[in-house]
């Protein structure tokens, strides 16, 4: 078939655009939509019969006329161009400039939407990275390869987190043997902004100036007040530049999605304008498997050098972890860094709420020769104190605290302790897995010898030191 | 008729085409790659197929055929240690051929054709002989762990003309001829094939009359499941459900295991292809991945393929059942099925009912877990297919639809609980929430081969639990200070059951399996230790001396000590429990309690001084 125009548009609304009287168009396929100021919008087609042909015009439908607007079929799927170049650009939603520079020339281009890989192709990530952040590395310890979201609320500082995760992310084995030049060239950044506010979007990228990896970062953007129907295709357009960055050219690519929220209500828009049904609050009963083609392209594939290691920041609507998209993500990741406004509100940052955070791959990636022989254990120790320190508080807050025990008055020391010195930290604190197991051993002194049932006696023995009471 | 048309509409994975021909449930290849799918609905002379595959691309007018069958899969040797798709087709021997993305349009057969298996016939049969569907034509050694044996498929019976010597075959090769009623010779083959839709024929339904061991105390001691039983693991994310059915994939005492990881995530399932391969059985010291076989569609994978795995997976755990072995299927997530369902019958526009589910998810739920059950099968021997569906439900909230119905149709329900996740208590197996229709008939079990005193104790620690509970809301409210001594031992006794038993280290080599005699005897010492504890008590004992004792933290660690092979030692180490509170008794109780003893005692304390008023 021959990329041809039409004029034969029935209805638009709410970023859809149907046509009567096509040819026999395929599924996915690209098109190109004149406005009847002559000015291009692009789209997808979403449904397709001889009949009715829907497209999703990614710029909207806003100021479309039936009469006027021409639509031409590309016939040709969504494709990305992909060259070494990209690295250090800017590209809006559908990959191309934003920077004022020249668009991406290459022979190279693949389809956005990727094909699944082979679970037996996988190689499990057990590679430890070091955030610097002591909640993360202690507890909920990210390796290479992995899927882990931040859970976030409005006015929570989780691009902060973000941003301080990209700044201080590196392997703990390489940093002696290797060189900074060495490390930045393994290394990419993809970050993928949906709906950000133009203050967000400048913040992160003079992060990344001030820690020198802008040349390594390739920049997908919408802004909050681009059209929101772009958003459906930028995650998929800034995924396919990250296979490519990690697969094809080795590197280990590091991807920021931000905020995965909106991503999901401009697919609840389009799923709405379609007339789909609805399941939970309103969003389609398709939301999962749609989310999960997303984050399942994050991994390792054997044989292969690089990795996609995805952290996608979701915002929680007024902070509720069970509001569909939080909780279908929690679902498809392997773990999540949750957020606390309670923490926050006491000016500990990063504001980590370790309770509900999880890493479901950290049993692979800590311990002996990866980072500590004791790291697991103290790990759940920390849990475990805290969880009960918590319930310690929750009776104080009836009783008051002179009623409490000797034992339980010791757990309000150790959570305090725990929050302000192992949970705060500061944004410019780069602590090594060490330090962050140090610390814990200190905060965890402050306990009793006997409660702390989770760790060996052989680890007591070594690391307990309680302070020598001053009373 | 013919049985090829054209596609007129494409939307995501619902494809309409111009078919007149073709039956509902039948297979249609579409379009110029060769997409799968199948008829789910007819409309006059229109077909509507939901596509195993991602349909981008897909163009009306190009050709739809319709193949005659219904989806099937197919059985024979070679199954075992595989891993498969949702549609049957070997993964590894994907990767072989395309790389390491998944291809569209690719069939290939489930088991190797170039394999020879050495096929013994088995020594009761005659040529000439009339036999029927279910009969064994012999076996096949698959691997050191298994006798696969070969039976005459459901459905065909009649004359055996002839069978093939003890030899190598592959499976495609004839090994048997059976001549029916009508005439019609019927080629029997290693392989053969059944529609995953359709349950496998059985003689009868048997009663489930033995616990599956899983080696997970709060399971097997608290809320057993039996063979041939229906189980429901539901929880939030992060709760633990993966790991637990690893760990029922794992240690189950069955023969064969199957497990579907129906829309999860792929680096688990990596994680499963990993470790199993290393792991041993523990009973037989074999790999265990001659015993088990995999299921993999990851959630990104699409959607029909999801709903069609489980099926899939049914399909092969019912032909193993029919060779007379215990299966147990594990099914992880059901949820994510049922969310396939409802994604189909959203792009349908069928009728929402709860949450946008479609009308009938209460009974395909139904229909599905009913297929698992103890039979006597078509050879009168008696096998098993035990369930285990994991279910998550969104936000954790148990009254969503597919937890509810689910709810109503299993046996054992093992609810995890976000607090005690939260807490890292593991297994999060909330022992309030949980419950099992089967602790009588486990009992039995548990009374002839480990212990007498089995439900009594079993039952006293799940009172004590529940007490605890009780007393948890008070302390919660006014303090423990508040609480009487025996009231703050039941909390502390509570505890040690807790964490000295109910939590299970899934990464603790001695811990993450525990033998229904370790079990038995860690409970029968957490409520001797309690027992004795509230006797000392009443002999005016304070609560705080006796929450001091060093025994309560060793108890603690006894799990991880000891393995189920130390038995010996273990029951060493529990002795000490005797002197122990020997002493204190000696130290607190009144002269009247044991005379002799007693008075050795009071005048010790006398000489030294410290004796009670």
């Amino acid at each position: 078939m021959k990329a041809l125009e039409y004029r034969t548009a029935a209805w638009a609304r709410g970023g859809l655009l149907a046509m009567r009287n096509t040819p026999d168009v395929a599924l996915g396929d690209r098109v190109a939509v004149l406005d009847h100021l002559g000015k291009r919008r692009s789209g997808q087609v979403i449904r397709t019969s001889g009949e009715l042909v829907l497209i999703q015009v990614l710029e909207g439908t806003d100021n479309l006329d039936l009469e006027r607007t021409w639509v031409r079929f590309l016939d040709q799927p969504f494709e990305l161009t992909l060259a070494p170049e990209m690295m250090g650009r800017v590209f809006n939603g559908v990959g191309q400039p934003r920077d004022g520079r020249p668009p991406i020339v290459s022979r190279l281009s693949r389809n956005v939407n990727g094909a699944s890989i082979n679970p037996a192709a996988r190689a499990y990530p057990r590679e430890f990275i070091q955030t610097g952040i002591s909640t993360i590395d202690g507890m909920n310890t990210l390796v290479r390869g992995q899927k882990l979201p931040i859970f976030s609320g409005s006015g929570l500082p989780h691009n902060r987190l973000a941003a301080q995760i990209v700044r201080q992310a590196r392997l703990l084995h390489r940093e002696a043997t290797t060189d900074v030049a060495a490390t930045n060239q393994e290394f990419a950044l993809v970050f993928a902004a949906m709906g950000v506010s133009h203050s967000d979007a400048r913040y992160f990228e003079e992060s990344f100036e001030q820690s020198g990896v802008l040349g390594q970062v390739v920049t997908f953007i919408n802004l909050a007040d681009d059209p929101p129907i772009e958003r459906l295709i930028l995650p998929r357009v800034a995924l396919t530049c990250a296979e490519y960055l990690a697969f094809d050219l080795d590197k280990h690519v590091l991807v920021v999605m931000t905020d995965m929220t909106y991503y999901a209500e401009a697919l609840r828009e389009i799923a709405t304008a379609k007339g789909d049904v609805p399941s939970r609050k309103g969003f389609p009963g398709y939301l999962y498997s749609d989310l999960a083609e997303i984050y399942e392209r994050a991994g390792r594939i054997r044989g292969k050098e690089g990795s996609i290691t995805l952290i996608p920041v979701v915002s929680m609507p007024s902070d509720d972890i069970t509001h569909p998209v939080p909780d279908l993500t929690g679902y498809i990741t392997e773990g999540q860094i949750v957020l606390s406004r309670e923490l926050a509100a006491a000016g500990i940052q990063p504001p980590v709420a370790v309770l509900p955070s999880l890493s479901r791959l950290m049993k692979d990636g800590i311990g002996e020769g990866m980072t500590r022989e004791d790291h697991a254990r103290v790990a759940s120790q920390l849990f475990a104190s805290y969880a009960k320190a918590q319930e310690v508080r929750s009776l104080a807050a009836i009783i008051g605290a002179e009623e409490l025990s000797e034992e339980d008055n010791r757990y309000l020391q150790f959570a305090q302790a725990f929050e302000t010195r192992f949970v705060g930290q500061g944004e410019t604190e780069d602590r090594s897995i060490f330090d962050t197991l140090d610390l814990a051993w200190e905060v965890l002194s402050l306990l009793p010898r006997e409660v702390l049932t989770r760790l060996s006696e052989k680890d007591l023995d070594a690391r307990y030191r309680p302070a020598v009471s001053t009373q | 008729m013919s049985n090829a048309g054209t596609i007129l509409d494409i939307q995501g994975p619902i494809v309409t085409a111009r078919l007149p021909a073709a039956r509902t449930g039948e297979q249609v290849k579409l379009g110029a790659l060769g997409l799968m799918g199948e008829v789910i609905a007819r409309d006059e002379d229109c077909a509507v197929v939901q596509v195993y595959e991602n349909t981008e691309g897909l163009r009306p007018g190009e050709p739809a055929v319709a193949m005659g069958q219904p989806l099937s899969v197919e059985l024979g040797p070679g199954l075992l240690g595989g891993i498969f798709d949702g549609l049957q087709r070997p993964l590894e021997a994907m990767l072989a051929l395309t790389g390491e993305r998944i291809e569209r349009g690719l069939m290939i057969p489930a088991l190797a054709r170039d394999k020879r298996w050495a096929f013994a016939p088995a020594e009761n049969l005659h040529i000439g002989e009339q036999i029927k569907g279910g009969a064994i034509l012999g076996s096949v050694p698959e691997n050191p762990s298994m006798a696969h044996r070969i039976l005459i498929p459901p459905g065909i019976s009649g004359e055996l003309i002839d069978l093939v010597q003890a030899g190598d075959y592959t499976v495609d090769d004839v090994i048997a001829r059976v001549r029916d009623a009508q005439g019609q010779i019927h080629k029997l083959r290693l392989a053969s094939y059944w529609p995953v839709r359709k349950p496998r024929p059985f003689q009868g339904r048997d009663h489930a009359i033995q616990p599956l061991i899983t080696g997970q105390r709060i399971m097997d001691t608290f809320f057993p499941l039996l063979k041939g039983g229906k189980g429901a693991i539901p929880g939030p994310f992060g709760a633990g459900k993966t790991v637990l059915q690893q760990q029922i994939a794992r240690w189950s005492d069955a023969h064969i295991v199957i497990y579907v990881g129906c829309g999860e995530r792929g680096n688990e399932l990596t994680d499963v292809l990993d470790s199993f391969p290393k792991l041993t059985d523990p009973r037989s010291g074999r790999p265990l991945m001659e015993r088990t076989l995999l299921v993999a569609n990851t959630s990104n994978m699409p959607v029909v393929a999801r709903e069609v795995s489980v099926y899939v997976g049914m399909t092969i755990a019912e032909y193993f059942r029919d060779q007379g072995l215990d299966v147990v299927m594990v099914a992880d997530s059901t949820s994510r099925w049922a969310e396939a369902l409802r994604e189909v019958a959203g792009r349908l526009g069928q009728m929402p009912v709860e949450e946008g589910y479609p009308a009938y998810l209460g009974s395909t739920l139904a229909a599905f877990y009913e297929r698992a059950g103890r039979v006597e099968t078509l050879n009168g021997d008696h096998g098993s297919v035990t369930l285990i569906g994991a279910v998550s439900p969104p936000g954790g909230d148990f009254s969503e639809p597919v937890t509810s119905h689910t709810k109503d149709i299993i046996q054992t329900f093992w609810a995890l609980s976000k607090d005690l996740a939260d807490a890292r208590h593991y297994p999060a197996v909330d022992w309030l929430e949980s419950f099992s229709l089967f602790v009588d008939t486990a009992a039995r079990w548990w009374h002839e081969n480990v212990d007498e005193d089995w439900l009594l104790l079993r039952n006293r620690a799940l009172r004590l639990l529940t007490e605890a509970e009780e007393l948890n809301r008070i302390v919660n409210l006014v303090g423990v200070e508040a609480l009487s001594g025996q009231q703050r031992w039941t909390l502390e006794s509570a505890k040690l059951i807790r964490e000295g038993l109910l939590q299970q280290s899934a990464l603790e080599p001695k811990d993450s399996f525990c033998s229904p005699q370790k079990q038995f005897m860690l409970l029968k010492l957490m409520l001797d230790i309690h027992a004795r504890g509230a006797d000392m008590l009443t002999l005016g004992m304070p609560v705080r001396e006796l929450l001091r004792l060093p025994l309560l933290a060793e108890a603690r660690r006894w799990k991880i000590t000891f393995s189920s092979d130390e038995m010996k030692s273990l029951e060493q180490e529990a002795v000490k429990i005797v002197p122990v509170f020997d002493a204190l008794r000696a130290e607190y109780a009144s002269p009247s309690a044991s005379k002799d003893q007693a008075e050795d005692e009071f005048r010790a304390q006398i000489s030294m001084g410290t004796g009670t008023p």
